[in-house]
């Protein structure tokens, strides 16, 4: 039933990132300014939405792992920061890719990039962590408490654009206020990669996580045997 | 179609880091669930071999 699931949330994103592929590439128009470069825009966005969420999930199965102590939380919470970094370093390449074109550099310290590449060097550090140590309860409560500190990150970089001077394009609302996308074409498109990107997010949270608990459960049956081979070397 | 180089290039790192990343995955699972099943093999055989101990040293007292 699950698998199921899985495979037909697979079938769905497969089918929804190819509708978004043909309108980022043939349908929605070119816009003036910056020439088809701006096309990055509609899978660099859904890229970002995916990191934050992905970063949300991290905090929020810390809180509940803190607070129950179940393992599922903690499978959760690891599952989500491995996906989360998965979609921030595709943000900030994509970022990257465009910047150099329209502004002359792959990068400049301006504070949505800034406190972007805070945010991956955060869940870096809490993936490090949980990669070099083993897992014990105390390493699951340090990274959730890890990955609940570096959350609050999240806001930072969604606001960084209107707390501070920056040059990095506020185009779903302008800083005056106004809806960026000229051409409602553009903002379908937007809105149908944010779906498909949402969707692969759910398919690729619930296999790495089926795949996280098949690890505990392993865990937990090569200490049975472990338990029962020293058992028996009492005999 | 001025930079299309940036914009192909965008798009192939996307597709090749989620396929790359899936792939890990799904060798991952691959492994693990090779693994899961021979523990429980061993498990089940432990099991049996201490039972029909624990009846023997039972059967001696």
């Amino acid at each position: 039933m699950k698998n199921k699931a899985t495979a037909m949330l697979g079938w769905s994103t497969l089918i929804m990132m190819l509708v978004a592929l043909f309108m980022v590439f043939e349908w929605v128009p070119t816009e003036e300014d910056q020439g088809i470069v701006q096309r990055i825009f509609y899978f660099h966005v859904p890229c970002a939405w995916v990191a934050f969420a992905a970063f949300g999930v991290v905090a929020i199965s810390g809180v509940f792992y803190l607070w129950l102590k179940e393992q599922l939380f903690d499978d959760l919470g690891y599952a989500a920061a491995e996906i989360g970094m998965v979609f921030c370093t595709l943000v900030l390449i994509t970022g990257s890719l465009w910047a150099k074109p329209i502004w002359g550099v792959w990068w400049t310290w301006d504070s949505r990039l800034t406190t972007t590449f805070i945010l991956w060097l955060l869940y870096g550090g809490y993936l490090m962590l949980r990669s070099i140590a083993d897992d014990t309860p105390e390493v699951a409560r340090f990274s959730a408490v890890i990955g609940i500190v570096a959350a609050l990150d999240v806001p930072v970089v969604v606001l960084s654009v209107r707390l501070w001077r920056t040059i990095h394009p506020a185009v779903l609302i302008t800083r005056a206020g106004e809806h960026g996308l000229e051409d409602p074409r553009m903002v379908v498109t937007l809105l149908v990669s944010l779906a498909a990107f949402t969707a692969l997010f759910g398919w690729m949270l619930m296999l790495r996580l089926s795949q996280l608990r098949t690890r505990s459960r392993l865990m937990i049956i090569r200490r049975d045997v472990a338990l029962i081979e020293a058992a028996a070397g009492d005999y | 179609m001025e930079h299309f180089d940036y914009l192909f290039a965008a798009y192939s790192i996307i597709f090749l880091v989620i396929f790359g990343y899936v792939i890990f995955m799904w060798r991952q699972q691959a492994r693990l669930e090779v693994e899961i099943h021979a523990m429980e093999e061993r498990l089940k055989n432990l099991k049996t071999t201490q039972s029909s101990a624990d009846a023997k040293s039972a059967a001696q007292k």
